[in-house]
C-alpha cells in the first residue's frame, strides 16, 4: 500500500546527477531553495520550471515512477492552491457567488506560491533519489565541517540525519505491514467513511511507535557494541571527489540565477 | 470455504524501477476442511501467496476465488470485508500488532470491526484466551506488561476471535521456544479437527509439514515447483535437497541409514515409530550381515 512513496528514497543509477559529487549537489538544492524566491512573474517561474524539468530529464528517473510516488505530496500542492484562492483579498474580483469572492490577486499567488512548493518538493526529491543516504550525510558532514570551530554538533547531525533516511524504507515496510495486519483484522484503509479511516491510524500508530522506541534502542546497543564513541578520530572509506561535471552544474544555476534577478519584475 | 487460486502472477510495484514478479503462474486448491502447508526457501514467494488468500493482495494476472467471491487481476475490488471475516491471518510476528489499552479489547478489536456486538466480542475474548491457554486475569491487563510469549498467543486470540473458516499461519512459531511452539501448533490442528478449518500454513519446519499437513506445496523461486500429500512429497527427499530445503529429522535419519546399511526400505516414513517398526522389520531379517 505504501510501496509507491518516493520520499526519501534512492534509484540507483548511472546518469549525471547519480555520478556528481554529494557536496555540489547540496549546495545547488541550497541554492535553488533560495533562488526560487527571486521568482515573481510568469517568465521567471518558467525559467524556474525549465531548469526544475531539465533536471529532472538528467537525472534519467522515469517521469512516470516520479509522479506516481510524489501523488500524496500533490495533495499538499492542492491544498496550498486552494488556500491561496480563498485567502488572498488583493485586486479585482474574478468571481462571486454570495459571500465567496476570488480575487485576482488570489489566483496569481495560488498559482505562483503552489507552483514554487511543487518545484521544491521536485527538487530535494531528486536529490534523495540520486544520491544515497551515505553520500548525503558525508557531503553535509564536510560543507558544515568548518562549524567545528563553533563547537556545533556537525558529526552528530549527520549521523542523525543519516539514522533518519536510512529508516525510512524500514519504517514503511513496518506501516505496509501492520496495515496489512489490521486490515486483516478487518480495518479499512482505502475505504468506509473519513471518521472511520481517522480513528484507523491508532491502530496503526501506536505498533509502529512502539517498534521505533525498541529498534532506537536496539541500534544504540549494537552501535556502542561496535565501538562507535562518535566523530573523534574516526576515518573514512569513502572519498569524495569534486569534478568538472559539479564546477559545471553550478556555474549553470548561477547563470539561471542572474537571469532570474534580470528579468524579476 | 473453499479456496483456489488460478494462474496467479503477482508483481510488486508494478510500472516502477521497483518491480519486482514475486510469484507467476501459481494455482493451488484449498478446499474447505484441508491442511494445505506451503513450504519453500525465504524468498521463493510463499509469503506473496498468502496474502492473496484474503485479498491483502490483488493478483496482477490470473484470478483468485475465496468463497463465493472471485478477485480477478485488473478489477476494483470493492467490499473486502466479507472475504476478510472468513479468513483470518496470523502474521509472522504477530505480537506486533497489538494496540489497545488492555488485552480484552485487543481481543475484540477484530470481532467488532466485523459487527459483533460488544457483549458477544467479550464472550468471545474470554473463549479466545481460554483456547490459546491464558487465564482469563490477562484479560484486564496491558498487552504490552506480557512476556513475548503471552504477547504472541494474545495477538493469535485476536484472530482466532474473529472465528474464521480458514485460517492462515505465517510462520506461528518463529523465535518461540519449542515447547511453546509445539503447543501452539497443536492449538492449530486441535481447532483444525474440531471446527473443521481449512488451515494454511506457511513454514520453514519440515517436521511441521510432515506431522499436520494433508496437502503440501513447495514453492521455488515464485513458482509451485511440486505439490502432493507428505507422503509424496518426502518420498523424494533428494529433490527437496536440492532446492536447499530440509528434509523431516525422521526421512533423514531413514536417508542415513539406508546409506550406512546400503539399502532401500518400502516406503519413506514420516513418523519415528514407523521409522523404527521398519528398522526392526529390516533387522529381524538379518539385515546386518
Amino acid at each position: 500500500m505504501m510501496e509507491k512513496m518516493i520520499f526519501g528514497r534512492y534509484v540507483p543509477g548511472d546518469s549525471i546527477l547519480h555520478r556528481m559529487d554529494p557536496r555540489s549537489k547540496l549546495i545547488i538544492v541550497f541554492l535553488f531553495v533560495c533562488v526560487v524566491f527571486i521568482a515573481n512573474n510568469a517568465w521567471t517561474y518558467g525559467i524556474l520550471a525549465a531548469y526544475t524539468f531539465i533536471m529532472v530529464g538528467m537525472s534519467k528517473i522515469s517521469p512516470r515512477f516520479l509522479y506516481g510516488g510524489l501523488k500524496p505530496i500533490f495533495l499538499l500542492v492542492v491544498f496550498t492552491f486552494l488556500l491561496h484562492i480563498f485567502m488572498t483579498k488583493e485586486g479585482d474580483i474574478v468571481f462571486e457567488l454570495g459571500w465567496l469572492k476570488i480575487y485576482e490577486g488570489g489566483i496569481r499567488q495560488g498559482i505562483f506560491i503552489s507552483l514554487r512548493f511543487f518545484l521544491l518538493i521536485l527538487i530535494t526529491s531528486l536529490l534523495t533519489l540520486t544520491t544515497t543516504p551515505i553520500e548525503i550525510t558525508d557531503g553535509l558532514e564536510t560543507l558544515l565541517n568548518p562549524l567545528k570551530k563553533v563547537n556545533f554538533p556537525v558529526h552528530e547531525l549527520a549521523l542523525m540525519m543519516s539514522i533518519s533516511l536510512r529508516f525510512i524504507p524500514t519504517l514503511m515496510q513496518e506501516t505496509d505491514k501492520i496495515m496489512k495486519a489490521q486490515t486483516a483484522r478487518g480495518v479499512e484503509y482505502n475505504s468506509g467513511p473519513i471518521k472511520e479511516r481517522i480513528k484507523a491510524i491508532v491502530p496503526l500508530l501506536i505498533p509502529l511507535f512502539i517498534s521505533s522506541f525498541k529498534r532506537a534502542e536496539e541500534l544504540a546497543v549494537a552501535m556502542e557494541a561496535r565501538g562507535y564513541k562518535g566523530g573523534e578520530g574516526r576515518t573514512k572509506y569513502r572519498q569524495l571527489t569534486w569534478g568538472m561535471a559539479d564546477t559545471g552544474m553550478i556555474l549553470f544555476l548561477a547563470a539561471v540565477t542572474i537571469l532570474l534577478i534580470v528579468l524579476r519584475g | 470455504m473453499d479456496i483456489s487460486l488460478k494462474n496467479v502472477e503477482y508483481r510488486y510495484q508494478a510500472d516502477s524501477p521497483f518491480e519486482r514478479l514475486a510469484i507467476s503462474d501459481v494455482s493451488i486448491d484449498i478446499p474447505s476442511g484441508t491442511y494445505l502447508a506451503i513450504i519453500g526457501h525465504t524468498g521463493s514467494g510463499k509469503s506473496t501467496v498468502l496474502q492473496h488468500l484474503n485479498a491483502l493482495l490483488k493478483p496482477t494476472r490470473g484470478s483468485v476465488v475465496i468463497g463465493s467471491r472471485e478477485i480477478r487481476a485488473k478489477r476494483k475490488e470493492k467490499n473486502l470485508k466479507g472475504v476478510r471475516e472468513k479468513v483470518g491471518i496470523v502474521f509472522q510476528f504477530p505480537e506486533h500488532q497489538l494496540f489497545e489499552e488492555t488485552v480484552e479489547k485487543d481481543i475484540m478489536f477484530g470481532p467488532m470491526n466485523f459487527g459483533v456486538s460488544e457483549k458477544e466480542a467479550k464472550a468471545r475474548a474470554r473463549a479466545a484466551i481460554n483456547l490459546v491457554g491464558l487465564s482469563e486475569e490477562i484479560l484486564e491487563k496491558s498487552p504490552f506488561d506480557l512476556s513475548g510469549g503471552q504477547m504472541r498467543r494474545v495477538a493469535i486470540a485476536g484472530v482466532l476471535a474473529m472465528e474464521p473458516e480458514v485460517i492462515v499461519l505465517d510462520e506461528p512459531t518463529a523465535g518461540l521456544d519449542p515447547r511453546g511452539r509445539k503447543e501452539i501448533m497443536d492449538l492449530f490442528y486441535s481447532l483444525h479437527k474440531q471446527k473443521n478449518l481449512s488451515t494454511v500454513l506457511v513454514t520453514h519446519s519440515m517436521e511441521d509439514a510432515a506431522r499436520y499437513a494433508d496437502e503440501i506445496v513447495v514453492m521455488h523461486q515464485g513458482k509451485v515447483f511440486t505439490k502432493g500429500t507428505p507422503e509424496l512429497i518426502f518420498s523424494n527427499p533428494q529433490a527437496l535437497i536440492e532446492l536447499g530445503l530440509d528434509v523431516p529429522e525422521v526421512v533423514g535419519l531413514q536417508l542415513r541409514i539406508e546409506e550406512s546399511f546400503k539399502t532401500k526400505f518400502k516406503k519413506i516414513s514420516l513418523s519415528e515409530d514407523e521409522l523404527a517398526e521398519m528398522v526392526a522389520e529390516f533387522l529381524e531379517g538379518g539385515g546386518l550381515k
